[in-house]
């Protein structure tokens, strides 16, 4: 909205949106300041914290008493896994939905979704039973599955809404032109529809990293992402302030240079284009 | 357009989809409702027998149920009356000029890019710990008495932690729905004399009421499910003052085994997510019309 307004008022509103910013964002900001502290002065009052010196020890312990890395490799693996995976699925099937629909293809697509309001919980028992049997505990293959099933019916209703987008005429024309199937998916569709397929990625990348139920629940040691590593600081090891606050800034750094990339998808993907 | 061949090419191509969904639908829910019809313990293997009702019965007259399920219903309220007040207030203010909007956005979004286990124990730790946290540094330095918070009143610090990290959710959503407002409208009433609250009222809170319902919507399926944040700071307790359903089910099925009960709880969070759900699927397939 472009509405005039005094400086004095704007002033006024800037101070009091940064005032309520910075207190928004300031756990962050405090744990990425007590991570570059000794465990010793990371326990001190507020001042006192601010005022001691900077070291960056905590995250060599981190990774050479908890093997830090492999979390976060376990972390790589299943959340970029499980969303390309998702892709593979999605694509093909966003692609028939919003070029050839046909009378249910709407029921389908809600149906879809109705997937999505499942509570995990009511399903954890057979979940958790079915992955004993097949020996898919603790493994990344199994997490990976998980997690691009729950995230497939988001992956179909972003792309679908993003391919709608893409005038039918062009596909058409191209078909006059003699392309086949393939080629027009591969050379037509595909390079209009990259930057919606990028932010899908990186909407659901997002949400797989952050996932913590399945992950909490069905990994323990080897193939914990980390979600389930940080869960391990709720022991008193929580109390080693600078180590949990080393931890932590590496777990959520990524993603949140990620999200910052995505708010606009964020808001598409998330609330499935009932506002846009 | 669409010729014959490209209609089975489209019900191949969607088919894997279709296919993988259905059965990640039907396969667990069948089993969750098979299972909560057994004894069926996971200690005691090879003595499952049919039981009925009886699983549904304890689990509908456990008291500890009843706490979930008022502990549930305060949460998400709790949670949603934090986050969507806030937001809405949060909206309006970032929807003014002001310097640097594009940063302020950023520092407000950011806590929606943690993950649930980083944010809770931040807030436990860092923050409401007796003895380190900042609160208790705080109330030490004013001379007060330091607040044990996650004993002493643990379902409101996890509606905290959790509107902490669903208000830039809401935050978004609103001020994406108050930017496609017409500012027309609202110089035209500010012409004709409207008072700001009035404006408010009349114009901008009629405006954005599709939006609030979408966000009340789905941030009630996600915070019936809150689970890592409960697991990290409190394990549910002291006894069960900060027990929700979800975590209720996931100490019934995997800290007792007691899979019977378990999945018949399970299949009550499924009927009770399901409401909800229904009224999403309404808003949102009445938008895909439009």
């Amino acid at each position: 909205m472009a509405r005039a307004v005094t400086p004095r008022r704007k002033a006024l509103t800037t101070a009091a949106a940064w005032t309520v910013g910075v207190l928004i964002f300031f756990p962050i900001l405090w744990i990425v300041i007590l991570s570059f502290k000794s465990e010793g002065d990371a326990i001190r009052t507020p001042i006192e914290v601010l005022t001691s010196a900077w070291t960056a020890e905590s995250y060599a312990t981190v990774q050479e008493r908890s093997d830090y890395f492999k979390h976060f490799l376990n972390s790589v693996t299943i959340s970029v896994g499980s969303t390309l995976l998702g892709l593979v699925i999605a694509i093909p099937a966003a692609w028939s939905m919003a070029f050839v629909p046909g009378r249910r293809t709407k029921d389908v697509l809600m149906w879809m979704l109705s997937t999505k309001m499942l509570p995990p919980v009511g399903v954890l028992v057979p979940f958790y039973l079915m992955f004993r049997d097949f020996g898919l505990l603790d493994t990344r293959s199994g997490l990976v599955f998980v997690l691009m099933m729950i995230n497939l019916p988001i992956i179909i209703w972003m792309l679908y809404t993003y391919f709608k987008e893409i005038p039918a005429e062009i596909l058409e024309a191209a078909r006059m032109d003699g392309a086949g199937l393939r080629e027009e998916i591969l050379y037509v569709l595909t390079p209009m529809a990259v930057p919606g397929i990028a932010s899908t990625v990186l909407l659901n990348i997002i949400l797989a990293w952050n996932e913590a139920f399945w992950t909490l629940n069905l990994t323990a040691a080897k193939a914990a992402p980390l979600t389930a590593f940080i869960a391990s600081y709720s022991s008193p090891e929580g109390l080693f302030y600078a180590k949990l606050s080393a931890a932590s800034t590496m777990a959520i750094a990524p993603i949140l240079i990620m999200g910052w990339f995505s708010q606009k998808q964020l808001v598409r993907g998330l609330t499935f284009g009932a506002v846009k | 357009m669409a010729t014959k061949a490209s209609r089975s090419a489209a019900r191949l191509m969607i088919s894997p989809a279709v296919i993988l969904l259905l059965g990640w639908m039907i396969v667990p829910l069948a089993m969750t409702l098979y299972f909560s019809f057994l004894r069926y313990n996971l200690l005691m293997p090879g003595m499952e027998e049919w039981t009925g009702l009886t699983n549904y019965r304890f689990f509908l007259t456990d008291p500890a149920f009843f706490d979930a399920i008022w502990n549930t219903l305060l949460l998400v309220g709790g949670v949603l009356l934090i986050t969507v007040t806030g937001g809405i207030l949060l909206a309006l203010l970032l929807d003014q000029p002001i310097w640097g909007q594009g940063v302020v956005r950023i520092l407000v979004i950011a806590p929606f890019f943690v993950m649930p286990t980083v944010s809770a124990l931040v807030w436990k730790n860092m923050f409401m710990n007796p003895v380190n946290g900042i609160f208790a540094h705080i109330a030490k330095a004013l001379g007060l008495q330091p607040y044990d918070f996650l004993s002493q009143a643990p379902l409101a610090s996890i509606i905290w932690i959790v509107s902490w990290q669903w208000l830039p959710f809401a935050t978004l959503i609103l001020l994406t729905a108050l930017q496609s407002l017409d500012s027309e409208q609202l110089e035209a009433a500010e012409m004709d004399g409207a008072p700001p609250l009035k404006r408010f009222w009349f114009i901008v809170l009629p405006h954005l009421a599709r939006a609030i319902t979408v966000v009340i919507l789905i941030q009630t399926i996600f915070l019936l499910s809150v689970f890592a944040e409960i697991l990290v700071t409190t394990n549910g307790g002291p006894g069960t003052a900060s027990t929700n359903l979800t975590y209720l089910i996931y100490v019934q099925s995997l800290l007792q085994f007691d899979v019977g009960g378990g999945s018949a709880g399970g299949v009550v969070a499924i009927v009770l997510a399901n409401i909800v759900a229904i009224f999403l699927m309404r808003m949102i397939g009445k938008n895909l019309d439009a």
